[in-house]
C-alpha cells in the first residue's frame, strides 16, 4: 500500500486512525473558521486558537460536481473520458462550524439535506514520488435513519 | 418639476455586442461601445471630462485613450469584479453630483478565456488545497445555495427550466444577445446536468462585449437629449458576516442577510422610491436559480412566492413585473467588467421606449438593475424618466 501524505498540512490531523479537521476558534467570541485563520470576521478579533472539530455532522445542503474541475487548480483525474463525479456540500459540525467538502456519494437519491455525516480520507492523486495524495470528504453514515439507506 | 443641478442624466448608451469575437479584444470592444455612445448622445469625445472604467481579464480600460483620443482627461480604472460597472457608475455619479464635473462617462469591457472561470485562489485569499480538492468552483456555490432554498421555499425543478426559457425568447429578440435561439422547457432540462439542480443551459458562459454610459448635470441633459433618464440610485455592498456566498471554505451557522438585501434597501432609500414604485427589473441571473432568489433578496416578493409568480408569467415582458427583458446573463453571457453596464443599457432602452420586439408595454417609467459576483457583492441601480 503506498504511503499517503496530505494535500496540505494543518487542514486535518495526519497520520491518524479518526483524523479531524483543524479549525481556529476565536477567543473573544466563540466563532468557529475553517481552515485555520488568525482574525474573526465576526468581531474584528485577532487573538484565534486551533481546535480539532468533531468526526460528524449534518448535511446542510449538497450539489454534484459532474465535469471535470479545470486543472490547474485541481489536482484530482480532470480528463473528460474518465472523470468521475462528486459530491460537494455544507456539512454542519456540532452547530459550530459549516464545512465545505467533496462527499463521497455523487448520486441525488444518495443525498438528502440533514442526513448524518461522517469525515473519512479520499485519494486525489499518485504524486512523484509515488506516494497518495489524500484530502478530507465526508461520506453518509451508516445507520437505519439515513436517507442514504433508503 | 424641472431636475436639479445636483441630479444625475444618463444622455448616451453604447454596447459592443456581447457573444464571442475571435479576433477582437477586449479593448476593442469597450472602444466600439464608447464610440456609439457619444454617437447616442451627440456629444464628441474630447467632451467627456472624467471616465470610471473597468475590465477583470480584457486589460486596463484607462489605454482606450490611445485609441479615443489623448485629450488628458480624468479616467480612473475600477476593479470590483461582477461589480465594476456598477461601481464604475455609482463613481461617475458621485464625481457628478458632488460638483466636480459635468460630463462623464462610465464604461465595462471584458473578453474571458471559454468555459467556467478559472479561479484565481491566491487573490480570493483562498488556500492552493481547496482549489488542488476540486471545491474551487462558482457553479458548486450556485447549486448549493440553490438546493438549499428549494428545500427551505418550495421552489421546484420545473420552475427552473421556465426561467431560461424565457431568457432565451427574450434573448432570441435582442440583436445585442450572443444566444439568440429560443429553447424549449424540456431542452433546457435534459441538458447536461452540470451542478444538481442545475443543468447546462440553467448556466449562464463567461464571455465578451462592452458597454459605455455617458452621464451629465441632470439641468444639462436636455441640451443634449429629449429623453434623458435619472440616474436616482447607484449603490455598492460587500458581505456581512453570517452571508452564503460564493468561495466559501466555511459558513457560520449564525446566518445574516447577504449583500443583495443590503444593497437593495440603500438604493431604495437613495431613490426615495420602493419596491412597489419598480415597472421592471434586470437582475443577475448567474443561473436561473439566481433570477428566482434575487427577485425576493431584491424585494420584490416574498421568499417562496415566485414559484407562483413564475408559473403565472408575471415576470414575462408582458406581465405585472417584467424581469430580465434582454435575456439576462444566460442569453447575454457574462463578460465581468460589462454585465452591470449592459442591464443599465437595457433599462435605458425601455425606459426611452426603444426596445423594439421586447417593449415592456404601458410606457415604463421606472427601472432596477442589480449585480452579483465573487466574493459576495451587490451593486444596485435605479432608474427613471
Amino acid at each position: 500500500m503506498p504511503t499517503q501524505v496530505p494535500v496540505a498540512e494543518g487542514v486535518f490531523t495526519w497520520p491518524s486512525d479518526e483524523p479531524r479537521l483543524i479549525a481556529s476558534r476565536c477567543t473573544n467570541c466563540d466563532n468557529h473558521m475553517f481552515p485555520v485563520q488568525a482574525d474573526c470576521p465576526r468581531c474584528s478579533g485577532v487573538s484565534t486558537e486551533p481546535v480539532e472539530l468533531e468526526r460528524t455532522g449534518t448535511l446542510w445542503t449538497w450539489t454534484i460536481q459532474n465535469y471535470p474541475p479545470k486543472s490547474p487548480p485541481y489536482a484530482g483525474n480532470a480528463d473528460p473520458a474518465t472523470f468521475e463525479p462528486f459530491g460537494v456540500g455544507y456539512v454542519d459540525i456540532d452547530g459550530k462550524v459549516r464545512v465545505e467538502s467533496r462527499l463521497t456519494v455523487a448520486e441525488p437519491e444518495a443525498l438528502e439535506i440533514g442526513m448524518e455525516m461522517e469525515l473519512v480520507i479520499d485519494p486525489l492523486y499518485t504524486n512523484e514520488a509515488g506516494d497518495e495524495v489524500v484530502t478530507f470528504a465526508f461520506a453518509p453514515t451508516a445507520g437505519p435513519d439515513n436517507g442514504a439507506n433508503r | 418639476m424641472s431636475p436639479a443641478s445636483d441630479d444625475v442624466a444618463i444622455i448616451g448608451i453604447g454596447m459592443h455586442e456581447f457573444g464571442r469575437h475571435d479576433g477582437v479584444s477586449g479593448i476593442d470592444q469597450g472602444v466600439t461601445s464608447v464610440r456609439r455612445a457619444l454617437a447616442d448622445a451627440g456629444v464628441q469625445w474630447d467632451d467627456v471630462e472624467f471616465a470610471f472604467g473597468g475590465s477583470k481579464d480584457g486589460g486596463a480600460a484607462d489605454t482606450m485613450v490611445s485609441k479615443l483620443g489623448l485629450t488628458g482627461l480624468q479616467f480612473i480604472n475600477v476593479a470590483n469584479g461582477c461589480a465594476t460597472g456598477g461601481s464604475a457608475l455609482f463613481s461617475a455619479y458621485n464625481s457628478i453630483k458632488a460638483g466636480m464635473f459635468d460630463i462623464g462617462m462610465a464604461v465595462g469591457f471584458d473578453k474571458h478565456e471559454r468555459g467556467a472561470f478559472r479561479i484565481d485562489l491566491q487573490s480570493h485569499g483562498l488556500e492552493e488545497w481547496y482549489g488542488e480538492s476540486g471545491l474551487a468552483l462558482t457553479t458548486q456555490f450556485f447549486g448549493m445555495k440553490l438546493n438549499r432554498y428549494m428545500h427551505d421555499y418550495g421552489i421546484t425543478e420545473p420552475t427552473l427550466a421556465k426561467v431560461a426559457e424565457k431568457a432565451f425568447r427574450n434573448g432570441s429578440m435582442n440583436p445585442m444577445a450572443w444566444r439568440r435561439r429560443a429553447m424549449s422547457e424540456a431542452e433546457i432540462a435534459e441538458s447536461a446536468m452540470l451542478s444538481y439542480p442545475l443543468t447546462q443551459y440553467m448556466f449562464c458562459s463567461p464571455g465578451e462585449g462592452g458597454v459605455a454610459v455617458i452621464l451629465c448635470r441632470a439641468d444639462k441633459a436636455k441640451d443634449y437629449t429629449d429623453t434623458p433618464i435619472y440616474l436616482n440610485a447607484a449603490v455598492v455592498r460587500s458581505r456581512k458576516f453570517g452571508s452564503f456566498e460564493v468561495m466559501a471554505p466555511h459558513l457560520s451557522p449564525e446566518r445574516s442577510d447577504g449583500p443583495t438585501v443590503d444593497a437593495s434597501k440603500a438604493a431604495f432609500e437613495m431613490a426615495g422610491m420602493g419596491p412597489d414604485d419598480m415597472d421592471l427589473a434586470q437582475l443577475q441571473d448567474t443561473e436561473v436559480g439566481a433570477e428566482i432568489m434575487h427577485m425576493a433578496e431584491n424585494g420584490f416578493c416574498e421568499h417562496g412566492e415566485q414559484e407562483h409568480m413564475i408559473a403565472m408569467g408575471e415576470t414575462e415582458i408582458g406581465g405585472r413585473f417584467p424581469v430580465n427583458t434582454d435575456g439576462g446573463c444566460l442569453a447575454n453571457g457574462e463578460p465581468v467588467g460589462a454585465s452591470g453596464l449592459r442591464q443599465v443599457y437595457e433599462n435605458v432602452l425601455q425606459l426611452r421606449g426603444q426596445a423594439g420586439p421586447r417593449q415592456v408595454p404601458n410606457d415604463p417609467k421606472t427601472a432596477y438593475t442589480h449585480v452579483y459576483g465573487a466574493p459576495g457583492i451587490s451593486g444596485v441601480t435605479i432608474l427613471s424618466r
